[in-house]
């Protein structure tokens, strides 16, 4: 699968990463995140796996077709942005920076423990190419629109990508956001919702309703464009829809299953924010083989 | 009769000032542009002003995502919404990145006056100063601010500087260098020190005045740069005068005279007396007659120093 081929980490010489990754490539690639995914969180005995697990196929799909970036300069000007909104899901993106080649994958092994680079949730200041600092809940989507007006000011080309969790649209915030995106009518902005359907307490619609979600969404005057979330080649479509986009914002609302590869992880808001233990770690693995 | 000025409009014109000398700075507002006087810089830079309405916590996310993106963005509004309504966004979104924000806020302190309890900026010097890696300047005329908004626009990480809504004497002249994180000494005096920041440096040289004629002479500080404190000065003023008091348009706890007694506590005890605002909320009136009811005035500040005098050793 692609990747930097620089051996040196200068910014000059640094290459942006290959994006030549086949579809059945990043299912495969999908299925290994899981399995590190599990495992971080396993071998560090806390953390989020459900909210890590449903947005797999986002990331990878973002990381490994549709990001223009370099693992050996991750603070290149010109970088496409991904923003971590949904923090919780800390051990997806450090799993897939170190598959890219930000850091050693050995390393990920090291996921909230004292002095590790792996914070529980993101910290921008210590781990390569982590954007924004972020966990408590409601704030990257505001991040993201700031460093895509900061973008359209200095005339550069880059996208920024903001991954929201449904549960995180709880924050009025989220909405404050959404509103002035619009207002500014920012069309180098991508937002995602991880629309897995359930937060800490449960479902969705019984701690705090969010439907209409797409409609909301629009009559906040965005383009909205739905997608089965587990399916790498629909949200490639769904990516390169919304970068035509013009005049107006686009938000990908992806349908997925929360804790999805491990069966008795799907759907169950139990493992929101739990450590598989040792045998539930065998078994999830024995799942991702 | 002093000269007196408008601490915002010296704001909005240093800011103005910055924009043309430096591409990379915007700026943001949450619908107080007309108050705060970023509208001098919107009018001139429409491209770089960024409107965000009524919704503080979106314009603290926006302004982190710039100075991310390499901008030196300048975030305003009123202070008790800047950090009051937004300090989680404040606290992750900008200073835990140590990112290079400047909030500053204008209409802090009881001098809004008659907009009463709801705009009355009591809490956030103690809030602010909590942050890891803020810098916090409370400038104590116009002169101070317009070096205030340079030093913060030329300094990396974060900043929040506070105004007031009333216009203020000049305690400056035009030659006047501000120095980040160093108090600025205003009137020398070996029995007490008194340490004012805002628009209680005028009040604190009017008592000095007083005392004077009394026969007791106080050293005064402006301490200007509430964070990080200038400790020197503190212990110094302590060793060579004996008593310290605090005055400043805050509550009592966690602002000035939080920072300084621990300064002095640790280093160098000496009795201390504290010229805030008393675990209340307060009404709405003048200014004046608002300083007056909740004990900030030059008057107050005199009977703190003799009170700290008699347990002067």
């Amino acid at each position: 699968m692609g990747g930097s081929k620089s051996t040196s980490a200068t910014s000059a010489e640094a290459e942006v990463f290959s994006l030549s990754a086949s579809v059945a490539e990043m299912e495969a690639m999908a299925k290994k995140l899981r399995r590190h995914i599990v495992t971080m969180v396993g071998k560090a005995g806390s953390g989020h796996p459900g909210g890590s697990l449903s947005a797999v196929e986002i990331v990878t799909a973002l990381y490994f077709k549709i990001l223009r970036h370099k693992p050996l300069d991750p603070q290149w000007e010109d970088r496409d942005r991904f923003i971590l909104s949904k923090g919780h899901a800390a051990p997806l993106l450090y799993a897939t920076l170190a598959e890219c080649g930000y850091f050693p994958v050995k390393e990920l092994l090291t996921l909230r423990q004292m002095d590790s680079r792996l914070q529980g949730h993101t910290d921008r200041t210590i781990t390569p190419g982590v954007e924004m600092s972020s966990g408590s809940l409601g704030q990257g989507l505001s991040f993201a629109l700031g460093a895509a007006l900061a973008g359209r000011v200095d005339g550069r080309g880059y996208r920024v990508y903001a991954l929201l969790g449904d549960g995180e649209c709880n924050e009025g915030q989220v909405w404050e956001a959404a509103m002035a995106t619009a207002h500014y009518n920012v069309d180098n902005l991508t937002a995602v919702v991880d629309n897995n359907g359930q937060q800490i307490d449960g479902w969705n619609c019984d701690v705090m309703n969010l439907d209409p979600f797409v409609g909301k969404w629009q009559a906040f005057g965005w383009k909205v464009i739905e997608v089965d979330g587990h399916s790498i080649s629909q949200l490639i479509d769904a990516f390169k829809e919304a970068q035509k986009v013009k005049g107006q914002p686009a938000v990908i609302i992806a349908h997925t299953v929360k804790g999805k590869g491990v069966s008795f992880m799907e759907n169950n808001p139990d493992f929101h924010g739990k450590a598989p233990n040792a045998i539930e770690m065998e078994l999830a693995l024995k799942e991702l083989e | 009769m002093v000269e007196e000025v408008s601490i915002r409009e010296a704001y909005g014109k240093t800011l103005l000032e910055l924009g043309m000398e430096n591409q990379d700075i915007v700026a943001l507002d949450a619908d107080l542009s007309r108050s705060t006087m970023t509208r001098f810089f919107a009018r001139e830079f429409p491209e770089r002003f960024f409107e965000c309405g009524i919704a503080e916590q979106n314009m603290i996310g926006i302004a982190a995502g710039m100075a991310a993106a390499g901008k030196i963005p300048f975030a305003s509004t009123f202070a008790v919404f800047v950090p009051g309504r937004c300090f989680d966004q404040v606290r992750m979104s900008i200073a835990q990145p140590g990112l290079s924000v400047k909030l500053v806020t204008t209409h802090g302190g009881l001098s809004v006056g008659e907009d009463g309890t709801s705009h009355q900026s009591i809490e956030d010097l103690s809030l602010i100063c909590s942050l890891p890696g803020f810098s916090v300047i409370v400038p104590a005329d116009a002169i101070e601010t317009t070096e205030a908004v340079k030093a913060a626009a030329a300094t990396l990480g974060p900043f929040y500087i506070r105004l007031c809504r009333p216009k203020l004497p000049l305690v400056y002249s035009e030659d006047y260098q501000f120095k980040l994180g160093k108090a600025a000494m205003m009137r020398q005096g070996g029995d007490a020190t008194i340490i004012a920041i805002g628009l209680m440096v005028k009040a604190a040289l009017e008592a000095a005045r007083n005392l004077e004629r009394e026969g007791i002479y106080c050293r005064v500080l402006n301490m200007s740069t509430l964070k990080p404190i200038d400790e020197a000065a503190i212990i110094q003023a302590a060793a060579e005068t004996g008593a310290i008091v605090t005055a400043e348009e805050h509550l009592e706890h966690g602002g000035l005279g939080s920072l300084v007694a621990q300064v002095v506590a640790k280093n160098r005890p000496v009795p201390m007396e504290f010229i805030a605002i008393k675990d209340t909320y307060a009404k709405s009136g003048k200014p004046s007659e608002l300083l007056e009811r909740y004990g900030l005035t030059d008057k107050d500040i005199e009977r703190g120093v003799k009170s700290a005098l008699k347990r002067k050793r």
